[in-house]
């Protein structure tokens, strides 16, 4: 009688363990809250400064002020956006920030491309050394060779306010973060099958040929992640615009990004032109603006949003295949 | 043992260099050319030419001339009497960097395992988790921090300011900034987790399932699989967290901003750079000691027996 009570409450036990926890195949109860529930924490707080910045960005003034509204603005307004797109002098600065950036990633995602595969094809004499060399270039801080690299671009009638300094640093390879889209392109380039390459040479197939008609094809994975993230470098960059162009011009090239750490005072200059006491300026900048600043931040990275948006799909599928793990 | 007979194989028959051999050298250097000349110029002159302005005297008049210094470590000295900040910003880039990269590290692993399971919405998810790596950076950072949109509202700052108070000064403010960006910081975990979701999708199914018919619990797999296999990876991710957490920062503005200060100049700011990029090195040499595989030999001889049973 005993033995059977112990029995049945083992298999009770297990039915309840399975229920909660769950077995290899199936996830129980408690296992499955505890997931999601860490996921959607964790989205939460990962969407918690853009939705913020959203909230903030749609409010009027009178709801800044109002302490009850601290989420959901009473009335939508986009008087904020109007403002912004003047002080941002948006339009303007979205072509030639496109400009400034596309360019510049279409430039780098090919060169990185060949690079990177002529690693990972070929065995050379010192290649271990440039290796090294890659390596190193990647991990010493910028800040070491920027001023040399840029006193060399001053000498060389370069820096004149155009692309030109963004051009010939990333067709030389050593564009923002250059040296890691080379290590991406090295690791997947080294993971296509050798005979497929040998089998296109013994075919006929010359050096451009092999590259262009197998290579690119195979790598179109890295290809999409690297322009993706060169693109977003580029774009969210400061301090080499602020470097090659000499920061804010009126009508010089220039990106959102520097448009929007400089929004503060230009918006106080439009707005309060007769003060210029600082004092007032940054009481201003503290009480008023938040809700302007908040959709100036919001309009600079609309682009980049909605070109995530166009790519994330193949971008977040192509991250399965391709080798950034470097092994 | 292979290597040392392949060593005396090529002593034995030192090696032909064939036409064949020729064109692939003249091929991978002609793929390499570009990046070649670019490292030539922008990183291994510009690393000389920036030794040469910390260890000289630089002068801007219709170009830049160098003069000879009194002593060799001048531009040196002179930077740690004229920055006496420099010593506290090392301090907190060192305290940062240890509160920093054990958190990003980890969670990016804990983000990784988490959308590698079996889970409704993965795509959904992972879209989320890959944002940051769209929009964290620059300026709009620090936007979102100087509006408070940086730290978690849930967690109270009266009652964290109260528990902190019983540390010293210089444990408590890296953890309060620590809290106050909390976000921030876990913004920047999104390559990290990039990294290891695509390394965990490597790690054989086969492995696990024949550790659960041993009879090895969830945790036990974490520690006994997941971690050693993923090692490679995390030696990885924390070498990336350090190099990308270094690229801006307090020491950084400095050497951007004292290039055109009255009395400081190039020489100064090179030999700021410097001393950074010392710091930054041994940071890495720390991390690789800690992180590098150790006899790691046992672990793979056991999973490959693992695989062969199963």
């Amino acid at each position: 009688m005993g033995k059977k009570t112990g029995l049945e409450k083992e298999v009770l036990r297990l039915r309840w363990k399975r229920r909660l926890i769950g077995t290899t195949k199936h996830w129980g109860l408690a296992s499955k809250i505890a997931v999601y529930g860490l996921l959607i924490l964790f989205s939460f707080v990962y969407l918690y400064p853009l939705l913020h910045m959203l909230a903030q960005s749609l409010m009027s003034t009178a709801d800044l002020m109002d302490t009850s509204a601290n989420w959901i603005p009473t009335d939508v307004s986009g008087e904020n956006y109007e403002k912004a797109i003047i002080v941002m002098d948006y339009w303007m600065s979205l072509l030639r920030n496109i400009y400034l950036a596309v360019v510049p990633t279409l430039c780098q995602t090919f060169i990185c491309s060949i690079v990177g595969y002529g690693f990972a094809r070929y065995n050379f004499p010192l290649k271990k050394f440039f290796m090294g060399l890659l390596l190193l270039s990647y991990l010493l801080p910028v800040q070491a060779v920027s001023m040399p690299n840029f006193l060399l671009l001053q000498n060389l009638n370069l820096t004149d306010g155009t692309i030109k300094p963004f051009l010939v640093t990333s067709l030389l390879g050593q564009g923002v973060n250059s040296a890691l889209c080379i290590l991406i392109f090295y690791n997947f380039h080294k993971q296509t099958p050798r005979v497929l390459l040998d089998a296109a040479q013994i075919d006929g197939a010359g050096y451009f040929r092999s590259y262009f008609r197998i290579a690119v094809p195979m790598s179109t994975a890295a290809i999409l992640v690297v322009v993706l993230f060169t693109f977003v470098w580029y774009w969210n960059d400061t301090n080499l615009v602020n470097l090659y162009l000499g920061g804010y011009h009126k009508d010089g090239l220039t990106t959102l990004m520097i448009r929007l750490s400089g929004f503060e005072v230009k918006y106080a200059a439009m707005e309060f032109p007769s003060i210029t006491e600082s004092g007032l300026l940054s009481r201003q900048k503290t009480t008023m603006n938040d809700a302007i600043v908040m959709a100036g931040t919001m309009l600079s990275i609309l682009p980049l949003l909605i070109f995530y948006g166009v790519l994330q799909r193949y971008f977040v599928e192509s991250v399965d295949h391709i080798g950034i793990t470097g092994e | 043992m292979n290597k040392r007979k392949k060593k005396a194989d090529a002593k034995k028959y030192p090696r032909r260099i064939t036409k064949r051999m020729l064109r692939e050298w003249a091929q991978g250097y002609f793929s390499i050319l570009p990046w070649l000349i670019g490292i030539g110029i922008f990183f291994v002159y510009s690393m000389i030419r920036s030794l040469q302005f910390a260890f000289n005297t630089v002068i801007l008049s219709g170009g830049v001339q160098l003069e000879p210094l009194n002593y060799t470590f001048e531009n040196f000295a002179n930077v740690f009497a004229k920055e006496t900040s420099l010593p506290i910003l090392i301090g907190e880039y060192l305290t940062n960097m240890v509160l920093r990269l054990p958190i990003i590290v980890s969670f990016a692993l804990i983000i990784a395992m988490l959308l590698n399971s079996r889970i409704r919405f993965r795509l959904g998810f992972r879209m989320i988790f890959f944002l940051p790596v769209i929009i964290a950076t620059g300026p709009v950072m620090a936007k979102l921090t100087g509006q408070g949109a940086g730290s978690i509202p849930l967690i109270s700052q009266e009652t964290l300011a109260t528990f902190l108070s019983i540390f010293p000064d210089y444990i408590a403010n890296p953890v309060r900034d620590l809290f106050s960006s909390l976000i921030m910081i876990l913004w920047n975990s999104g390559i990290q987790i990039l990294v290891f979701l695509s390394g965990l999708q490597k790690v054989p199914f086969t492995l696990y399932e024949a550790a659960k018919i041993d009879g090895a619990n969830g945790w036990e797999t974490f520690w006994k699989i997941t971690i050693p296999t993923m090692k490679p990876m995390i030696l990885l991710n924390a070498v990336y967290t350090v190099v990308t957490q270094s690229a801006s920062g307090s020491i950084v503005d400095l050497i951007s901003s004292t290039v055109t200060e009255v009395g400081k100049g190039y020489s100064h700011s090179a030999a700021i750079a410097w001393i950074y990029a010392l710091l930054i090195s041994l940071v890495l040499l720390v991390v690789f000691l800690l992180f590098r595989e150790r006899s790691d030999k046992n672990v793979k001889y056991e999973t490959k027996r693992v695989v062969k049973r199963g």
